[in-house]
């Protein structure tokens, strides 16, 4: 494995906690099943990510739709979601999302009370690596879950580093063991 | 010395009792400016806690949000300490506690660098201009010269030695936020955040000190919409001549370097070229001198062999310079006690003596402490290097990049340790089948830090053969810049306090602080054309003023020559370096003062509620990276004006954040009548950190919206809004409804589509109050 469950930036070393390293997509769809309030968060670079069956956001769309989680994006790629004909999702800037996270009283996106699992997809490493940090310190009541191509140390659990190819790949695994809802 | 000790012992004992001992004006007025007939306010030279209910309120509203950087804490041998959710060290302090604590050391640093270059400079002016010599800074255009200086301390310099009374005063203040931050003192992290807004405060002050004070001696324009435009960029030395380089922040050396050339006749023989806050000063103080650009150009230019000699004094210069220097063998000479780098005192030796040794390479470079000793020393090793050096450059051929990345391991040690994550192995891999390409488009993203070199195993020079790849566009970086033209005159503050304050300016946008950008210096270009296109008074400074003229569009004109200089709708501002970011608050706090007519004198906390209520302006340092930039925009925030990051600058740590779905957070009082009414989320955040740079766009827009915007002045900063918002994201925004409070608002063109959105989200009609969050400023109480 070598680098696999390091920091992708060899520098961003965290504390003594670090995220579970996600072995087998597997483990994401039963925290997922397990879930009373998921939520995706989704940053900008999923409009730009080209994988093997599609842009980056055509993952998501599946994984939102397959295992019923609506999603929050940085607001600029909502069109792209749109454009797709996928309509559950809200614009919300990363900073403001994390921000309502933290707070347990918040209602959640969609008025259902608290989210307990964020899900955490398309971001710049280290915004990603800042803003699970400050959940993972700030709001012990939600777990989060990195999906991004690089181990994310302060989420709950973490993909570990991967290439372009093998994200591609365990995303395809996640989707396939979600069931359609 | 004596004199200034008495003042401020009077001052520190009579405060507290402020209020009851009318003649207290008069002590400190016999001091420092006699006939200032303005009444002072309450917050006369204000300790930590003065201010303390006014951080308390705005605190209240935009509340931290913490990211730590770390889970430990390593700041005591109690320690380490794992804080790691809510657990707390040794010494009793929690994560948000510590988190907060680090903020206000950055900010401490921040402040100490400013004041203590404020020192520097003004002892250095003193000495050779005298104590008495005025403080002017923009003749008869600027009656208001020190405006931040007037709002905190209450006093009004004149001359250079009154600012030594306004340094002891943020020295002192600065020394007990420092104390703050000891292993068991406070525990609050809230109490920590309003020290954090103290800190910015008295570094608005020290920076204020720093540029009047060297505005007013050494002849730079003054609050000049008209300066100069200078040359900046990679390309602009003439490298036929000898080069001298100079770096940093504080300007005497580099000032003595072109008096000396000026005095002997050399200046045509020989180029002045600056990095840096440095290269601002030296185009204020000549503008013939020449900017290579931001800090991030330091490396670039150090290797690429054109400097002969490298003159450093203080802030953001690279700690290898040295090194760097001895790779192209330029001397370095080294002008401040803050920064020695480990280089013996020449200071009072023989100038001829200390030129000998650092030509023949005797010495790699010498400390010299005496400005005017620097000049000579530095031209006269100019002229001789020169010659010997056939600019020798560290950059390698474009055969020895492919030989070399032949070597390379695909180990990603470079990648993984680069801030942007540029894939750097990958180009490589091409670079070597001889395809420098994808090499050369790493460049505009690249930030010149090196750390991927230090990362690789087998030694690259990854940073230079970037330049090396990309050198036909490194050798056309040839722009204009307007040079710093520091204050605003009272004059344009009159025409414009009102436009804004009604709102029918959108807004003041300021790029400011430090080149650490996610995608290079373009976007905030970009980020300001369109601003200044969109007719906001677009204000610049440091790092951002520079990446803001390195841009041509297709006539091949830099945006300095496309926008006037003038502080007006569409204007695009220069003010200077670092130091002269305090003109940009003062720009804030004059339109309340001059304009409005707001007691200024010591009267912090109304002018701060006047600013944050009426003055749509928001701060965008997209590549905020130092102490000093942290101590900037707090500030900032202290003074009711939002600041935006880039991606980088969420590594503060910490965001002020509103929340608009709580209504309960944004109700003001009307002073006209008591009542308490809801407002909206204007502005929404006081610090917020953008992912992209379409996001920080349309924030910006929405921050510079007001609670005191008249319905014309709502209606055209919404439609920047919604148009931005509509551009860049492909929607309108869901919280429109929020902005608006009668249908007055609502922009004309886009009506229909706009009541329909109100509509549906059960809108109602609200009241537009004369805003202020301090019940002390109700005129009469109502029901
Ligand atoms: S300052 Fe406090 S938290 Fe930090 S190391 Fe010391 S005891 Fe631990
Ligand atoms: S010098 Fe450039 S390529 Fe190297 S690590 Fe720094 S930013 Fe990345
Ligand atoms: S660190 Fe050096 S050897 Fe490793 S991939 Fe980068 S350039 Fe190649």
């Amino acid at each position: 494995m070598g680098v696999a469950v390091e920091p992708w930036q060899t520098a961003e070393i965290p504390g003594p906690k670090k995220a579970l390293a996600i072995t087998n997509p597997q483990i994401v769809v039963s925290l997922i099943k397990r879930s009373k309030n998921p939520i995706m968060v989704v940053g900008h670079k999923a409009a730009e990510v080209q994988l093997e069956n599609g842009l980056l956001i055509d993952y998501i769309i599946r994984i939102s739709e397959r295992a019923g989680i609506p999603i929050v994006s940085t607001p600029s790629i909502q069109s792209e979601f749109i454009k797709r004909g996928f309509s559950r999702v809200i614009g919300m800037p990363l900073v403001d999302i994390a921000n309502r996270l933290a707070d347990p009283e918040w209602a959640g996106i969609e008025g259902k009370g608290a989210h307990d699992l964020a899900i955490f997809i398309g971001f710049t490493y280290y915004v990603g690596w800042l803003i699970l940090s400050g959940l993972k310190h700030f709001s012990p009541q939600i777990k989060t879950i990195s999906i991004d191509m690089h181990y994310q140390p302060h989420a709950s659990w973490s993909l570990p580093n991967m290439s372009l190819n093998d994200w591609g790949k365990n995303l395809e695994v996640l989707i396939g063991g979600l069931e359609v809802k | 010395m004596g004199e200034e000790k008495n003042l401020r012992i009077k001052i520190g004992e009579l405060k507290s009792d402020i209020g009851l001992l009318r003649n207290l004006e008069i002590s400190i007025g016999k001091l420092i400016g006699e006939e200032w007939a303005e009444e002072a306010g309450p917050t006369v030279f204000p300790s930590i806690t003065d201010l303390r209910e006014w951080d308390l309120k705005i605190l209240q509203r935009y509340k931290p949000f913490y990211m730590p950087f770390c889970d430990v804490c390593c700041l005591c041998t109690f320690g380490k300490c794992d804080l790691t959710a809510d657990k707390r060290g040794a010494c009793g302090l929690n994560m948000a506690g510590q988190q907060s604590r680090i903020v206000l050391l950055a900010c401490c640093i921040g402040a100490a660098t400013h004041i203590s270059h404020a020192r520097h400079l003004v002892n250095h002016l003193i000495e050779k201009f005298g104590r008495d010599h005025s403080i002017n800074v923009g003749g008869l255009n600027v009656e208001v010269e020190a405006p931040v200086t007037r709002l905190v301390c209450g006093v009004k310099p004149k001359t250079l030695g009154d600012l030594e009374d306004v340094l002891n005063y943020v020295e002192r203040e600065l020394t007990r936020l420092l104390s703050a931050t000891h292993t068991g003192q406070e525990e609050s992290n809230i109490d920590f955040e309003s020290k954090v807004l103290h800190a910015g405060m008295i570094d608005h002050v020290g920076m204020e000190v720093a540029d009047i004070a060297q505005v007013s001696v050494l002849g730079f324009p003054k609050a000049d919409p008209e300066a100069p435009l200078a040359e900046i960029g990679f390309g602009v030395a003439d490298i036929t001549k000898p080069v001298i380089l100079v770096i940093g922040h504080n300007v005497p050396s580099a000032a003595e370097i072109i008096n000396y050339l000026m005095e002997n006749g050399l200046y045509g023989g020989v180029e002045v070229t600056g990095l840096c806050c440095t290269a601002h000063e030296i185009t204020r103080y000549n503008p013939r001198a020449k900017i290579v650009g931001p800090i991030s150009w330091q490396l670039r230019f150090i290797r690429s062999g054109i400097p002969d000699v490298i003159v450093v004094d203080e802030q953001c210069i690279r700690a290898d310079t040295l090194v760097e220097a001895q790779k192209i063998k330029a001397p370095v000479i080294a002008t401040s006690d803050v920064n020695c780098l480990g280089l013996p005192d020449r200071t009072k030796d023989d100038v001829d003596k200390i030129v000998h040794d650092l030509v023949s390479g005797a010495s790699p470079g010498a400390l010299i402490l005496d400005p005017a000793k620097v000049g000579e020393v530095a031209v006269k090793t100019t002229l001789l290097a020169a010659p010997k050096r056939m600019k020798f450059k560290a950059i390698p051929d474009t055969s020895g990049i492919i030989e070399d990345a032949k070597r390379c391991r695909k180990c990603n040690e470079c990648r993984r340790a680069c801030p942007n994550d540029l894939p750097i192995p990958e180009a490589l891999a091409e670079a070597s089948n001889g395809n420098l390409e994808s090499l050369a488009n790493l460049y505009e993203e690249c930030i010149g830090c090196a750390r991927c070199e230090s990362a690789c195993p087998v030694g690259l020079q990854i940073h230079s053969f970037i330049v090396k790849a990309a050198e036909k566009k490194v050798k056309e970086e040839k722009y204009k810049i307007r040079v710093g033209r520091g204050a605003i005159q009272d004059v344009e503050i009159r025409e414009v306090g009102g436009p804004i304050v009604l709102g029918e300016i959108p807004g003041v946008v300021a790029f400011v602080g430090c080149a650490n950008y996610p995608k290079g210096g373009k976007e905030v270009a970009e980020m300001a054309m369109e601003f200044a296109r969109r007719r906001y008074i677009v204000v610049s400074s440091g790092c951002a003023a520079m990446s803001i003229a390195m841009y041509k569009d297709e006539e091949g004109k830099s945006p300095y020559e496309i926008f006037s200089g003038r502080f007006d709708a569409g204007g695009l501002v220069n003010v200077g370096s670092c130091v002269a970011n305090s003109h940009i608050a003062g720009a804030a706090i004059k339109i309340a003062s001059i304009f409005a007519k707001r007691r200024l004198r010591g009267n912090y906390e109304e002018i701060a509620d006047y600013i944050l209520n009426r003055v749509g302006a928001a701060g965008v340092a997209w590549g905020a990276m130092s102490q000093k930039a942290a101590a900037i925009a707090s500030g900032f925030w202290r003074l009711g004006v939002p600041v935006i990051v880039g991606p980088h600058g969420l590594k503060y740590r910490r965001m002020l954040l509103g929340r608009k779905d709580k209504p309960e957070d944004w109700y003001v009082y009307d002073a006209r009548t008591g009542d308490k009414v809801y407002v909206g989320p204007a502005p929404e955040h006081l610090f917020y950190g953008a992912e992209t740079k379409e996001e920080a766009m349309v924030m910006i827009a929405k921050l510079c919206m007001r609670p005191n915007d008249t319905t014309k002045g709502r209606a055209m900063k919404l439609t920047h809004y919604i148009d931005l918002s509509k551009r860049l994201f492909g929607v309108i925004p869901d919280d429109v409804h929020l902005f608006v409070r009668t249908l007055a608002d609502v922009p004309i063109t886009m009506r229909d589509e706009i009541i329909k959105i109100l509509e549906g989200k059960g809108w109602k009609e609200n009241i537009i109050p004369d805003p202020t969050l301090l019940p002390r400023l109700v005129r009469k109480r109502g029901g």
